[in-house]
């Protein structure tokens, strides 16, 4: 070793002498990817541009290019510019889409996403953050924790970004006091709990108060520099991004190798080549390929530069085996033990990213490692409540929402769980009249076996969600009390019928008299859950009916019947109980 | 080029080899950009690889031979000549073309040509327009190639930083940056309508300095206009103007010998040269950690209007 770098030095006399000491050096750099998230404005792409400064990672031609521009103080860079590259976005004052950025340290190299905070453009930070080992949440101190400070975390925790650093951004407009960082600090690690514990991905969070603008605690501790913010003793942002764990955890898992294409030069060779996804492979070693289930041994691994005795992710390989068996571009070869599932039905995450809404009559292309099935979703679980961190149940998913879906797949296909793999349970939805990427997805559950056969036809398994029932009621559950005469209550359950809906009858007069109230509402309680519409019924005087559904309240004549029915399907819609306006019209 | 010969011919060892447990950030670029490569010639019905002759694209034909080895690449190359390349690559061009045995497909705007257009009759900005934009994509239309490679990185530029692995075009070649269709993971959505096009940038993750040191530690040719060597060089101020083309001369202007090299390949009278004693790869990467300015800095084109390259772009350009 020592010879062969004297040997070197003498080559390039003094100055080779150190440019092969750095090539050496750089043999041995990883890789880190991190992206930014946070609310709008809350200066991301400031400290991308100022992390890009200070550490000399951005050329002279490139900082004369925006001095005297941007919206900072004069003689002051705006450092957004660095990475705001689109005409647009330095017109705007915003960032509108994923900015790539480049730099090294001595210890490591390092790719940037620098993703956009408007809510707008929510999936360019999910595309971001996609291929992301780590995030840098912003929290601008001088506002605090924005809904959409938790949206991106919970995307960033959804996609399983394991390491979360959270800068406390713009402390200098705060007067870099300590109690502001702290409160931030303790709110936002009580939300990031509650989003672990609903994605079931903890992760590690640290946080760090800093100025983008003037660069404290970006690459250099602010108590050094400028003496600002002395109450903090840890870390410089830098400091961390170089000490997080390297990437290459996928080795340790079981091999997963999803087929890109069959290399077929001449008679002599058949070779199946892809990128190793997770784990590793020996020559010897037996694998299945799925979804036929049929068994092979590994003969050689082969690569331009000659062949492997192993290989492991992620390398791009070329495999060969010893004996003939029908694998084509989308299946998957894996390991024998370990086996993944073949399904047709599976559970996923989505975050959708489309105008057009999620719309379950309409069949998707699902692309998942090396292939793409036709795919329809047969129910929606549930819809994320950012606001308040729960489920709720909604009918369908808009642009920027995170739910909960069954898919249908029309043909099986090997996978496994995203929470155990990033690469083999991910997955996305596209339109095939656009040919627009709908939605990106994450695996949570699949139904099925280890090899391809006979499934369960019915589409969907586990407990009925709210989104199925509405699917086959045409309605959402809800109480609608009803007080007046007896036959116009009589007519309006009648209208309902007529039009699909499916009703059931509460006598609360009799209930009330016989002392039941609290039995009463149990039952309205288990109808409405079951996706029904609860007549909550009493009788009341002669001339007029009385309504009430999702906290409208309506009085009607009881003479004029055909009017108050109307009235009574519009209430409906209204308070959302109707969803489309086929029931209210008679 | 002794050196090309060697490379190509090394026969693959029979004998399987260990590999280190940990992989270098090369290693995981390589790896990266061979996938796409996999993926864009299986997804796609008429694939080309578009090929500059500069560094950017021999790391790129490199990767294609290793991607799809031992079976043939499976796409063409594509060159866009606008009459002004330099000799010396022309002559690198064919030899490489026909070392690798990828079939090569030249295209020229030859009625722009003959015109007499040149960027100092006409502006840089309408030279570029008329032979690099249009002809690209006169020749991707002749040809009917639905997806097109193309080496450019997204630390060339700050608009390139921002442009997708696979970049969707309309019909008329235009990108549309603020409507870019999300790229999760290492899905590329492949679907295109009739007449739409797919750009793909394989090195899109690349740095300059990762494109010299896989070249070095690959030992992959490249033109010899990009190392240190005595040059007959218009001298103005900073600037060296390589004596090409002719009407690049100024009245009584004599060229001078300059110890020079150039750090990007364009087209001769749109590309200065630096002064440089760089005479190897390493030599080259020394250089370039002491570099203050970027790559394209010596690019006249690039500058010649604030978020030039992102107008060339929508317009249809690389
Ligand atoms: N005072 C002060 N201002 C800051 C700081 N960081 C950023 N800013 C300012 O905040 C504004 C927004 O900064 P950007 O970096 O564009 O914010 P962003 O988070 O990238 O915004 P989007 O990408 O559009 O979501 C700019 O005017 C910055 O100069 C800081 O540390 N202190
Ligand atoms: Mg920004």
């Amino acid at each position: 070793m020592l010879e062969v770098t004297l040997q070197i030095a003498t080559e390039m006399e003094d100055k080779g002498f150190e440019i092969g000491e750095f090539l050496a050096a750089e043999r041995e750099k990883d890789l880190l990817r991190f992206s930014t998230a946070g609310s709008v404005d809350d200066g991301k792409s400031t400290l991308i541009g100022r992390l890009l400064y200070d550490t000399q990672s951005v050329y002279d031609d490139q900082v004369r290019s925006i001095e005297g521009k941007g919206t900072t103080a004069p003689g002051q860079i705006d450092f957004a510019l660095l990475t705001d590259g689109l005409r647009a976005e330095r017109e705007q004052g915003i960032t509108i889409d994923v900015a790539y950025r480049y730099f090294s340290t001595a210890k490591r190299k390092f790719i940037i996403a620098d993703t956009p905070g408007h809510e707008q453009y929510t999936r360019n930070m999910a595309t971001g953050a996609s291929t992301a080992d780590a995030a840098i949440v912003l929290i601008d101190a001088s506002k605090g924790v924005q809904i959409q400070s938790r949206r991106h975390a919970y995307i960033a925790s959804l996609l399983r970004v394991r390491h979360v650093l959270v800068a406390v951004n713009k402390m200098d407009l705060i007067a870099y006091e300590e109690s502001v960082f702290r409160a931030i600090e303790a709110e936002f690690r009580a939300i990031l709990a509650q989003i672990a514990q609903d994605t079931g991905t903890a992760v590690e969070a640290h946080f760090v108060p800093v100025s983008a603008l003037k660069g404290d605690n970006v690459v250099h501790r602010a108590a050094k520099t400028s003496g600002a913010m002395p109450w903090y003793d840890g870390p410089a942002l830098l400091e961390l991004l170089e000490a997080l764990p390297a990437i290459n955890r996928t080795q340790n898992t079981s091999f997963r190798f999803p087929v890109q294409r069959v290399l077929r030069p001449d008679h002599t060779f058949r070779g199946f080549a892809g990128q190793i996804a997770s784990g590793a492979i020996r020559v010897g070693e037996t694998v299945t390929a799925f979804p036929s289930g049929r068994k092979a041994k590994v003969e050689r691994i082969v690569t331009f530069d000659g062949d492997l005795e192993e290989a492991f992710a992620p390398l791009s390989i070329t495999l060969v085996l010893d004996r003939e068996i029908d694998i084509s571009r989308g299946d998957l070869i894996a390991d024998r033990e370990d086996a993944p599932a073949v399904a047709r039905n599976i559970k996923a995450s989505l975050v959708w990213m489309d105008q057009r809404p999620l719309d379950s009559n309409r069949r998707y292309l699902l692309k998942h490692t090396s292939h793409t099935v036709p795919a329809s979703i047969s129910s929606v679980e549930h819809r994320v409540d950012l606001g308040a961190l729960r489920h709720e149940p909604a009918p369908t998913l808009r642009m920027n929402d995170i739910g909960a879906v069954s898919l249908h797949l029309l043909q099986p296909i090997a996978l496994d769980l995203y929470r155990d793999n990033r690469s083999t349970g991910a997955l996305i939805l596209i339109d095939p009249e656009t040919n627009a990427t709908v939605a990106a997805g994450m695996v949570t559950a699949a139904q099925g076996q280890t090899v391809a056969g006979d499934e369960d036809e019915s589409g969907a398994w586990g407990r009925v969600t709210a989104g199925e029932r509405e699917a086959r009621w045409g309605h959402r559950g809800g109480a609608l009390e009803l007080t007046g005469p007896a036959e116009l209550i009589d007519a309006v359950e009648r209208s309902l019928f007529a039009v699909g809906a499916v009703t059931s009858l509460v006598d609360a007069d009799e209930l009330d008299r016989a002392g039941k109230q609290q039995f009463r509402d149990a039952l309205a309680d288990a109808l409405v859950q079951s996706g029904l519409i609860a007549l909550i019924a009493r009788t009341g005087e002669d001339g007029a009916l009385t309504a009430s559904a999702g906290g409208f309240d309506i009085t009607l004549d009881a003479q004029n019947q055909m009017h108050a029915v109307t009235a009574i399907h519009q209430l409906l819609r209204r308070a959302g109980i109707f969803i489309s306006s086929e029931g209210a019209d008679l | 080029m002794p050196a090309v010969e060697t490379e190509i011919l090394r026969a693959p060892s029979s004998a399987s080899r260990p590999l280190p447990r940990r992989l270098n950030h090369l290693r995981l670029l390589e790896a990266e950009s061979i996938h796409i490569l996999r993926e864009v010639a299986s997804e796609f019905e008429r694939p080309v690889m578009l090929y500059s002759i500069g560094k950017d694209s021999s790391v790129m034909l490199r990767l294609a031979q290793k991607a799809f080895y031992p079976a043939p690449i499976p796409f063409p190359l594509l060159h866009i000549d606008t009459g002004f390349k330099f000799r010396e690559m022309i002559v690198f061009r064919d030899e490489m073309a026909r070392q690798v045995g990828a079939e090569l497909l030249v295209w020229r705007n030859e009625p722009a040509i003959a015109a007499g257009t040149n960027p100092i009759a006409l502006d840089t900005r309408r030279c570029c327009a008329l032979l690099k934009t249009q002809a690209l994509l006169d020749g991707l239309r002749h040809y009917n190639f639905d997806a097109a490679f193309g080496g450019a990185r997204r630390d060339e530029e700050k608009s390139r930083a921002k442009e997708r692995i696979y970049s969707f075009r309309d019909a008329a070649g235009q990108w549309d940056p603020k409507n870019q269709r999300p790229e999760l993971w290492n899905l590329y959505n492949a679907r295109i309508h009739p007449g739409e096009s797919i750009r793909v940038f394989p090195l899109s993750n690349w740095t300059e300095m990762d494109v010299w040191q896989y070249i070095h530690e690959e030992n992959i040719p490249v033109v010899d206009l990009y190392f240190a060597k005595e040059r007959p060089m218009y001298v103005r101020g900073d600037a060296l103007l390589p004596i090409e083309q002719d009407f690049v001369a100024r009245p009584g202007e004599k060229p001078q010998m300059v110890k020079s090299r150039l750090r990007s390949l364009g087209c001769s009278p749109c590309t200065g040269a630096i002064r440089s004693d760089a005479e190897t790869i390493p030599a080259i990467i020394d250089e370039l950690i002491s570099f203050r300015s970027s790559e394209r800095a010596n690019r006249v084109i690039d500058h010649d209007q604030d978020g030039s390259m992102e107008i060339k772009k929508r317009e249809g350009y690389f």
